[in-house]
Order: C-alpha cells, then structure tokens, then sequence
C-alpha cells in the first residue's frame, strides 16, 4: 500500500466537489451582500454565517482525509515550476478555507455582535470585544476573500489547463475513481488499507 | 474521458487555441460574474458605500464619528419587562426580568459638534443584553413618521440637501425639487412645520418607525412598532440658542438629581396595516401595550463611554422578533456596518484611513 495512488479518495472526492459548490456561492454570497443596501443584503447575511461555519467544518474533516490519504502524485513530466505552484496553492487554498471562517467568526466576536446561526442559535464569542481588533478582521476578511476567488480562479484554469491542453491524469483523479475497466480493483485498495 | 493510462493524440493548432480559449473565457467569466455581483460593474447600484458616502459628503469627514447622529452621549441602565408582550413575542427581555443596556442619546446630522438646537429631532440608541446572550439593538427618532420609505429616496434626499460651498446651506431650490417629487414625504413635513428643538433628551418620545414582527412560541407573528414614552414631561422648547450643548449639560443635571424613565410601548398592526412604509402612522386606535421601563442612570461622554464601539444595527434582534418588510431596515443593517467599519478604521489607525482625533486632542468646539 506504499504505492502512490492514481486516484483521489471518495471522501476526498466528495468533499472537493461538495467544498467547490458552497465556497464559491460563500464567495458570492459574501461579495453580493455587502454590495447592496436592499433586502438581499439581509437574507444573504443570513446565509452567509451558517454556511460559513459549515465550510469551517467541512474544511477540517478535508484536512484530515488529506493528511491520512495520500493525494496522486503529479505527473512526472510536469515541469518543476509547475509543481511548486501546484503544490503552493493547495496548501494557500487549504489554509484560506480554514481560516476565513474563523476571522470571519473572531471579526463578530471582537464588534461584540452576538454571533448568531438563525433566529436563536448564538456561537460564543472566540475574541474578547475590542473594536481595533474589529478592524482589522473586518478588512482582513475582505482582502483574503479576494485572494481566494483568485486562488481559486487560478485552480480552476489550471484544472482546465490538464484536463484540455495536457490532458493528463490531474484531472480524471478528481473527477472519479479506480478506472471502469478494473471494477473489482475499487472495492480492494486504497479505501480498505485503513 | 479519455483513459490518463494512453497518450493522448495530438491537438491540431486550431484546436488547441479553440481549447485555450475556452480556457480564458471560463476564468474571465466566473470573474466577470464575481464582479457583476461585488457591484463593481454597476457603481449606479446603490451601495452601503456610496449611501454613507453622501452622507459623509454632506457634513465633512470627522474621523472616528458615526457618519450620521454623529453627536450624542452614552447612557447607562436597565429595561424591567412586565411580561406583557411575552404573549406575542418569545423575547426574553419582555418577561418580568431586568436587562442591561447601554444606550446613545443623540441629534441627526454628521458633524459631531453641531449645535443642539440646529434640529428639531432627537434619537435614542438602546442595546439589550439578554440573559441568553442575545441581544436587541434598536435605534428611534423623536419624530411620529420617517421623511421617507426607502433607501434610494433617502440617498437622493441626502444628495439634494447637500450644502451648497458658496453659501453653507443646502440649496432651497433643489430641497423644494425634492420634496415636490416624493408626496410619501408629506406626513413628516406637516409634523416638522410645527416642530421645535427640545430643551432636553429626557422629555423626548422615541419612535421605532420601522415596523419588525414579534414571534410567539406557537410561530404566530404579530407585526408591531414600538416607541419609548417618557416619564419626564415639563417639555419645553430649546431657549438658549447660544449653547451648542445644552442636551448633555441637561442630561446630567437631570440623572445627578434621579433616574430617568421611559415606557416601551408595542402597537399592534391590524390587518391592512402597512410595514413597509415608515412614512405612514398606523390609525391611533391600534391596541397599545405598555411592555415594561426603561430605566437610565447614568451617562458618559461618546468619547470614552461604553456605547462609542457598538453599531446599533436595527437588524440585531433576539428570538422572537424579527425584521419586517421593511425596505429601510436592510439598508440600515448595511449602512451602519460600512459606517462602524469607517470609524473603528479610523480609531484602529487602518492604512489608508484618517486618523481618529485622540481623546485628548480634539478641536475646541468638543471641550467647552
């Protein structure tokens, strides 16, 4: 089981399409509600702290998935630069998604707004009140969104990039799992070495 | 799918750049899209930003000041519910219990040092900290309606009552322009003809104006305003113009002598009854519940009092009372975070942004 799989885990499979999804309406959501003065602004707010924390524990189960399955090696022809930005902004996506919910989460905490979840679920405070604090959370959350619709606009031209241009394995390695061709191989090796 | 484990066959030139440009046109227009809804394709949208902006305009930059009711105290207390609209509402503040507040008292406008009696408004700011660790944020004007039901008709209110360089007053002509073309303004014109500049804060009735909903334990939803009637009624008009800060002066003299208080009370829509126009009283009959005192005792300047750091975002409810449709309360929401974020910029010194005035260094008007 030392081999290098071709594929990524189901889990992490799921977890990387499900995260796509909710990240980018996150990014959306987020971008749009601060845009408008009407009454978007105040239902998409409503969505936006819920979901939030929902990336925030999806995020973790991802981390844990990834460091105990071995992601597929890139393919060996893949110039060293390539490699370095590859691995680079995955761990830069990584530690976006962990982190922006929880600045999002200690931004509510230092304006001492009562972080609420819907009309009655309230998360306690995870920073003490502190308005300079608030701050610079606040505009750290911005800016850090922006990174990551970049990161992420960057993922999703470099996916294409393997997919169209070189289509190599990155892409199918996602996209599904042990090849149609070999069925019963899915069901023995990588998912039950644990 | 073509299998990874087969090479692949060679693209011929005409298709690699069809792919290529597949390629571009995915990214460029998951961005286009991305900036089609952050507004910046459409600066005519009207933004949090660009509504504080002009409200900014109007009345010059103070840093570190909330960019409307910019000049007002901080006040200390306590609300005793009386269980009344715990029928209608599961709010916990409205039980026979007593809930901290910190409060603001204040007067409309962005310069922080104008002079009491230039307007005929006062407001009141409350936060309640419930049990729970909900809170309930609500911020009243002493006036019976709002001049106007919507956000965009507030920005160009804002816009048409800018004061003219030359001569430091808004222009007559295009604040007559303005008001000719929004009839719904004619409510508060009728009630600010005849309207005088308090003498004092504590003799002031503090309407909602914007209608939210009570929600009871069954679901039900009672659509309400709500209003605090003071105790205090030797209302007199202001009588000496040539103080600027008579409302403060006076605030404190009163709380040194005894508390003050004031009731909170609920009016409850009937059917029909509009919640989303604040331009419109509900008919004077409707059932009116006294819901418990406000009681405050103590008050600090804005500089260093506990309510100079808190936004009182009208959209910060507790269970059991939510918004109503009310197109003025996202608006609101919106342009108070963008005006917390401006002035806790400024005090946290931001790149980029103005320094907020120190404590102890501030223009002369602040100390007299």
């Amino acid at each position: 089981m030392n081999t290098t799989p071709e594929y990524f885990v189901w889990p992490a499979r799921l977890l990387h399409w499900l995260m796509a999804v909710l990240v980018l309406a996150m990014l959306f959501i987020g971008a749009g509600m601060v845009s408008t003065v009407d009454a978007k602004h105040d239902w998409l707010l409503a969505i936006h702290k819920p979901l939030g924390i929902g990336i925030l524990l999806l995020v973790i189960v991802r981390i844990i998935v990834r460091l105990r399955h071995r992601p597929p090696a890139l393919p060996a022809d893949l110039p060293a630069p390539m490699k370095l930005a590859a691995r680079a902004s995955h761990w830069l996506l990584y530690a976006l998604l962990l982190a922006m919910p929880l600045i999002g989460w200690a931004m509510l905490s230092a304006g001492g707004y009562p972080v609420m979840l819907g009309s009655s679920v309230r998360l306690p405070a995870i920073l003490p009140f502190n308005p300079l604090l608030f701050a610079w959370l606040r505009e750290a959350h911005r800016y850090l969104a922006y990174l990551l619709f970049l990161t992420f606009l960057a993922h999703l031209g470099a996916a294409l990039y393997h997919g169209l241009i070189r289509r190599d394995s990155v892409l199918p390695s996602m996209l599904r799992g042990e090849p149609r061709s070999a069925p019963n191989a899915a069901i023995v090796p990588e998912e039950h070495a644990e | 799918m073509t299998d990874p484990s087969l090479p692949a066959a060679p693209l011929g030139k005409s298709a690699l750049l069809g792919r290529w440009l597949a390629i571009g046109a995915t990214v460029s227009l998951t961005a286009l899209a991305f900036a089609y809804v952050g507004g910046w394709l459409s600066p005519q949208r009207l933004s949090p930003m660009r509504l504080v902006d002009a409200l900014q305009q109007n009345s010059g930059l103070y840093p570190g000041y909330r960019r409307n009711h910019a000049k007002g105290v901080c006040v200390a207390g306590y609300f005793e519910g009386n269980g009344a609209a715990s029928r209608y509402s599961t709010a916990g503040v409205f039980a026979a219990v007593r809930t901290p507040v910190v409060g603001r008292l204040a007067i409309p406008g962005g310069n922080p040092y104008a002079p009491d009696g230039s307007v005929p408004i006062r407001s009141m700011a409350l936060r309640f900290a419930l049990a729970n660790g909900q809170q309930w944020r609500t911020g009243m004007n002493s006036m019976p309606v709002f001049v106007v039901a919507t956000p965009q008709s507030f920005y160009e209110q804002t816009v048409a009552s800018r004061p003219d360089p030359a001569t430091g007053k808004p222009d007559p002509a295009k604040v007559g322009a303005f008001f000719a073309s929004h009839p719904e303004t004619a409510p508060f014109l009728a009630w600010v003809k005849t309207a005088k500049p308090s003498a004092s804060f504590a003799t002031e009735r503090y309407d909602g104006l914007n209608a939210f909903v009570f929600v009871d334990a069954a679901g039900h939803r009672q659509p309400v305003r709500w209003r605090m009637l003071p105790e205090a009624q030797d209302t007199t008009a202001a009588t000496n113009p040539g103080d600027a800060d008579f409302l403060a002066a006076d605030l404190q003299k009163r709380l040194a002598a005894a508390p003050l208080r004031w009731h909170l009370q609920v009016i409850l829509a009937a059917p029909g009854d509009p919640t989303n126009d604040a331009t419109k009283a509900w008919p004077v009959d409707r059932t009116t519940l006294d819901a418990g005192t406000l009681v405050l005792q103590s008050t600090e300047p804005q500089d260093s009092g506990a309510c100079r750091d808190i936004n009182y975002d009208p959209l910060v409810l507790p269970a059991g009372i939510v918004a109503s449709d009310d197109p003025l309360l996202p608006a609101r929401s919106a342009a108070y975070a963008d005006s917390y974020l401006r002035r806790t910029s400024e005090e946290a010194g931001l790149p980029g942004t103005h320094a907020a005035a120190s404590a102890t260094a501030k223009p002369q008007e602040a100390t007299q």
